[in-house]
């Protein structure tokens, strides 16, 4: 298989959990399949999750079976840091142009790591949402796939620069490298371009830059990852004290017109998760939540239950009106109980937004000829070879996720015919 | 093919540094390979530094002793007529050790690279390139049960796609459920109104469909042989015949039937081995066999059964189907009783959703006097189901509030309904028409069989219960996989879902039928193995016909054959190895996976029988998960017990402790098994692997105890993959526990 396979090819653009089942599913039956993803590595937005629920196991789990099945499945050519200049052409016949931005590190690397004591500058890590720094040569995380390093080259000095080419046994750092644009074939396309957590600083009452005692839940996921910047420990950021009591703002920016008009499907069931993350360090921490409703339907009832069944958990149908700052570094949070009417002001160590999904393809999808409904939602158009998969057709959970991913499989397949 | 081998070592990423390269030459030619040393092998370089001698030299089968194998696979790959062996002494020994104080080598390192070297070649001294399993003939047809929406849009589905199917439906006419709704629920933004049903426009399209053929009044009696070549036999509805699937019959039940102590519960019926010679071929099956209505009449205050105008939601969609539906209706969404907020059993936020598009009929019916009161505790209206409800609340005549309803009772000529807890402050009483419960939707598979399968295992799927008799999956990230290769469910049968969804669920269900029959024509397994070319083969002329590999097989793959010997059907097989680690005469194996290869492995350690420092502890590795932790431990250079040798095994499952034996008597002191979390959250990708490998060690170590030896020097331990930091204290432990038992007391012998 070449660049250009053309003949029955699908591009599948975001290579999160949806992107990368819906290439597998393809490739599995014989199809080609050109995986892209902006990112450095592939998982997405699950590589960041601590636990699943309701199983409460590692994504990286499911994550590592998918990438052993893309490594034995030559049908699959990946690629990272890329993403679609343009389309031209009609089903059944589409040439995409994409583009791949410079890594900097090329094949060579064998990610042994010596280049990281070269590096003398420190970033953000975005992976773990700012919550640590990362030398400016890295690997973005433990599981990442592809297992190779990415230097964020505008972030270091040309002595830091020379000594991590040096320290590089295998020619691996190529400073030189451009970004590149090449084109490919296509019958179909997939986008499964994800999500994003909705930027909660745009939420002005909930003031998550206004207290560190403020954090968002996948933030919290973060926390409570052994590879995250507490080791696993949760603990509040800035001054790492150990939280005794915990809020849980429900909603924060889902079903609000001034934010996302829809709900954002998993929050509910993700609070639960992190009520038992909770559980697992703090057995008597006192938990409360604040809710419009508590959207666990169906498989999810059980998982629920079990957590409404603490009796240091409290929770509280009323929507948040404010978070005060507090002197000893915690915060107030301000609402109202819906059932009884009266004004709650809870106090707690740590309070956690439960931040929706925003979808993250934005305004480059209208550029390409997707059609997007009012809420940045892809509109799948099969008769124009276009599929969606995942979030980026709607707020979804991961089962979700596989079962229209799956289903994009077929529609794509059907159009190589 | 004749074996020519080359042992290839990198000595970059820092195994150069801290093993002693001779030493590990010299190693591999006692084992009689020549090994050649790289500095880089993954490089360019190195890849042409080993491709030249193998043409060189007529090498054929390579052991790359360097990295993990789970990286740097296609630098590795030298042609399918290649065989190629990975010794991990990267991940797994040069980073979790290094060169001792003074800058000598380690001893302890040093040994650990030369047993992985030992190890390497002989599993590419045992291997064999694997002959996939073909069919004689392959039936690339589909079976499609149900003829609902989402059997309906299976159908289309995999025709679109240019395959053949068959769609059988045991009601008279096409649509299910379906056909009885008045609207359907918003499927486009701004998702505010309902929408015309389409489902009799789906039937036209699959009726006209020259590739779907239409069995009306008709079910599936049986279901026999395996992806690819099931024998189907299909029946008129509603009527019992001899090919009707027979009950499972467990090993014991079988004793008691021969002894004639117990009837044969498939008296009458054909033997789930006899093919059907007028079955019908198919090459895999969507089930879309839908739900049926719950019953809530035990919900005695909510008085189902006992008032009129009490109906569940099934109920009131036909009323309002055939005309107008009353004016004041109360709809329940949760049985009520202080302490349960939840909604009634198997509802989901599908149920939600029929509420609100009910509440608008009531409105919609009744301009003038409608009222719809929704009476829930949690509204279940994900994603942009949220819009629509929004646009319900702002409806004239619709009042939504929380609370608990205690009680409805007759009052006059209507109902009244009590509800406590109200977000209106105090308890309601509201006087309706009629009250409308939230009932849930039952998944066909959770009373009956359905699937109907003429397997040695029985006719259902496995322990549904798991899931509420859902035929579900377990795995939240490969919803299609279940217990019997080739059936894949979508619709109502495994999930209470809303139509948009299950159109969805469908597709993708059709897509996984083709992908299955696609990978049976290659001879390949499906997931998680995916792209596997090996299958079990069995020396049948040494089997006992004990049957522990039939009833242990998690997928179902074995029969028995009418001597009771067991009958294989590969492409039902998901190649876990359960059946090589069941079987106590080891004749159960896969060209590069057996009993002997793992055997002569453990066997190839050295064991120093006169040095109790040096006592050596052999771990067997679940491959998909416990291996990739021990990988990650080293690559966060933590440090590692240095008497414990890991193997990676396909699964637990497929762990013979025939292999804990050949540890034992070759004086190796311990030996522990680290495998996936079991039990209702299981993590095994093989759904019972480590629990089967529980119960044999439980049996094992009373053999060890009859021999004189700790039961204690044998066990396992669950392990995540996320559990990289943790893994080397839990070897340490069990290391000091075997210490402090002292050497095996057979060592030298």
């Amino acid at each position: 298989m070449s660049d250009t396979a053309g003949n029955g090819a699908v591009l599948v653009v975001g290579g999160g959990i949806s992107g990368i089942t819906a290439a597998l599913e393809a490739a599995e039956v014989g199809k080609d399949v050109f995986l892209i993803e902006k990112n450095s590595y592939f998982g997405g937005r699950v590589a960041q999750l601590n636990q699943y629920f309701p199983k409460l196991c590692p994504p990286t789990c499911g994550l590592e079976i998918n990438f052993k099945r893309i490594k034995d499945n030559r049908r699959i050519r990946t690629y990272t840091l890329t993403t679609v200049k343009s389309i031209a052409g009609e089903p059944g016949n589409f040439d995409v142009q994409l583009e791949t931005a410079p890594r900097y590190i090329n094949a060579n690397c064998t990610a042994c790591g010596d280049c990281i004591p070269a590096c003398s500058e420190e970033i953000d890590d975005a992976y773990n949402f700012g919550m640590k720094k990362t030398k400016a040569v890295y690997l973005p995380h433990e599981m990442a796939f592809p297992r190779r390093f990415v230097l964020d080259k505008d972030a270091c000095s040309a002595e830091s620069l020379e000594a991590i080419q040096t320290a590089c046994k295998y020619n691996a750092v190529d400073l030189g490298m451009q970004a590149k644009t090449f084109t490919v074939k296509v019958s179909s396309i997939i986008w499964s371009t994800g999500w994003n957590p909705y930027d909660a600083k745009k939420i002005a009452n909930l003031k998550i830059e206004s207290s560190p005692a403020v954090i968002t839940n996948m933030m919290m996921e973060r926390l409570a990852a052994e590879n995250g910047p507490t080791q696993g420990k949760i603990l509040r950021p800035g001054d790492h004290k150990e939280p005794e009591s915990f809020a849980f703002v429900q909603c924060a920016g889902s079903r609000d017109e001034n934010h996302l008009e829809y709900c954002s499907s998993v929050c509910c069931g993700a609070t639960f998760k992190h009520i038992s993350y909770i559980r697992n360090q703090y057995p008597e921490a006192k938990i409360y939540v604040f809710y419009i409703d508590l959207r666990t339907p169906g498989k999810y009832e059980k998982f629920r239950a079990k957590y409404m069944a603490d009796a240091n958990a409290t929770f509280i149908k009323g929507k948040v009106a404010d978070i005060v700052d507090e002197r000893d570094g915690g915060v107030t949070v301000v609402a109202e109980d819906a059932v009884t009417g009266s004004k709650v002001h809870q106090k707690v160590d740590l309070c956690i937004l439960a931040t929706g999904m925003e979808p993250a393809l934005g305004t480059t999808g209208k550029a390409l000829g997707v059609t997007m409904d009012g809420n940045g939602f892809i509109v799948p158009e099969p008769e124009k070879g276009m599929m969606a998969a995942g979030c980026a057709k709607s707020a979804v959970d991961v089962y979700t996720s596989g079962q229209s991913s799956t289903a994009a499989a077929l529609k794509a397949i059907q159009i190589g015919r | 093919m004749k074996k020519v081998y080359g042992a290839y070592l990198c000595t970059g990423c820092g195994i150069g540094d801290v093993l002693d390269v001779e030493g590990l030459k010299d190693t591999a030619s006692e084992a009689g390979v020549d090994m050649k040393e790289h500095a880089c092998l993954c490089g360019a370089d190195g890849r042409s530094f080993i491709e030249k001698d193998m043409s060189e030299n007529g090498i054929n089968t390579v052991i790359v002793c360097a990295c993990s194998p789970r990286v740097m696979q296609e630098n590795f790959q030298f042609g399918e007529q290649t065989i190629t062996v990975r010794a991990n002494l990267r991940e797994q020994v040069a980073w979790i050790g290094e060169r001792k104080e003074d800058g000598s080598i380690d001893d302890f390192l040093q040994e650990m690279g030369t047993d992985y070297v030992r190890m390497g070649i002989v599993r590419a001294k045992k291997a064999e390139l694997p002959v996939p399993y073909q069919l004689e003939t392959i039936n690339k047809k589909i079976l499609v049960m149900g003829g609902g929406l989402a059997g309906l849009t299976a159908a289309k589905e995999a025709a679109k796609a240019g395959y053949e199917v068959t769609l059988v439906e045991k009601e008279a006419q096409l649509g299910g459920k379906a056909l009885g709704w008045r609207k359907m629920f918003p499927t486009a933004y701004p998702y505010a109104e309902l929408e015309a049903p389409t489902i009799e426009q789906l039937i036209a399209e699959v009726q006209a469909d020259s590739r779907i053929t239409v069995k009306t009044e008709t079910e599936v009696a049986r279901i026999a042989g395996s992806p690819g070549q099931f024998n189907v036999t299909l029946k008129d509805a509603g009527h019992a015949t001899e090919w009707d699937a027979p009950a499972r019959v467990t090993v014991e039940e079988q004793d008691l039937i021969a002894k004639g102590e117990m009837e044969d519960p498939n008296k009458g019926f054909k033997k789930y081995t006899v093919l059907n010679p007028d079955g019908e071929t198919f090459g895999a099956v969507v089930l879309a066999t839908g739900w049926k209505p719950a019953d809530v009449s035990q919900y005695e205050h909510l008085g189902h059964g006992s008032l009129t105008n009490v109906v569940t939601n099934a109920e009131f969609e036909k009323l309002a189907k055939n005309g107008k539906v009353p004016a004041r209706v109360a709809f329940v969404q949760s049985p009520g009783g202080k302490d349960n907020d939840q909604d009634f059993p198997y509802c989901n936020s599908v149920t939600s959703m029929v509420t609100l598009k009910q509440a608008n009929y009531v409105i919609e019916d009744n301009p003038v006097d409608g009222q719809a009161y929704i009476l829930y505790q949690h509204m279940r209206t994900p994603g942009n189901a949220e819009l629509f409800y929004k646009g319900m609340q702002a409806k004239d005549g619709v009042f939504m509030t929380k609370g608990s309803v205690t009680k409805v009772a007759a009052a006059g000529s209507g109902l009244a309904v009590t509800v406590e807890d109200t977000l209106l402050g105090d308890d309601l009483q509201i006087e309706v028409d009629m009250v409308v419960l939230a009932a849930g939707m039952v998944p066909t598979t959770a009373s009956q069989a359905v699937i109907n399968l003429a397997y040695r295992q029985g006719p259902a799927f496995m322990d549904l219960n798991l899931f509420d008799g859902y035929a579900d999956s377990h795995f939240i990230c490969f919803p299609y996989e279940t217990r019997r290769t080739g059936v894949y469910a979508c619709g109502g049968v495994r999930k209470a879902e809303t139509m948009e969804e299950t159109m969805d669920d469908a597709t993708g269900a059709a897509l996984k039928a083709i992908q299955c029959i696609e990978s049976a024509n290659r001879g390949v397994a499906v997931h998680p193995r995916s792209g596997d070319q090996t299958y079990p083969d069995f020396f049948f002329s040494r089997c006992t016909q004990c049957k522990r590999c039939t009833e242990e097989c998690p997928f179902g793959a074995l029969d028995d054959d009418e001597k009771g010997t067991p009958l294989p059907n590969p492409t039902r097989c998901r190649r876990c190895g359960t059946c090589m680690g069941a079987c106590p005469e080891r004749i159960i194996n896969f060209a590069d996976y057996s009993i002997d290869m793992i055997g002569s492995m453990v066997k190839s350690i050295e064991v120093p029988d006169d040095d109790e420092d040096k006592l050596r502890v052999i771990v067997f590795v679940c491959e998909n998960d416990a291996y990739p932790a021990l990988d990650m431990s080293g690559m966060h250079r933590n440090k590692m017990n240095k008497l414990v040798r890991f193997i990676p095994v396909r699964c637990l499952g497929s762990m013979n402790m025939v292999w804990i034996k050949d540890a034992m008597s070759s004086g190796m002191d311990g030996a522990l098994l680290l495998g996936c979390r079991y039990g209702d959250d299981y993590q095994c990708h093989f759904v019972r692997g480590s629990e089967i490998a529980t119960k044999r060690m439980e049996n094992i170590g009373e053999t060890l105890g009859s021999l004189g030896l700790e039961p204690e020097r044998c066990a396992v331990r669950e392990i995540a993959i996320s559990d990289y930091d943790k893994v080397p204290a839990i070897i340490d432990e069990f290391v000091e526990e075997i210490i402090e038992m002292g050497p095996n007391p057979f060592k030298g012998f």
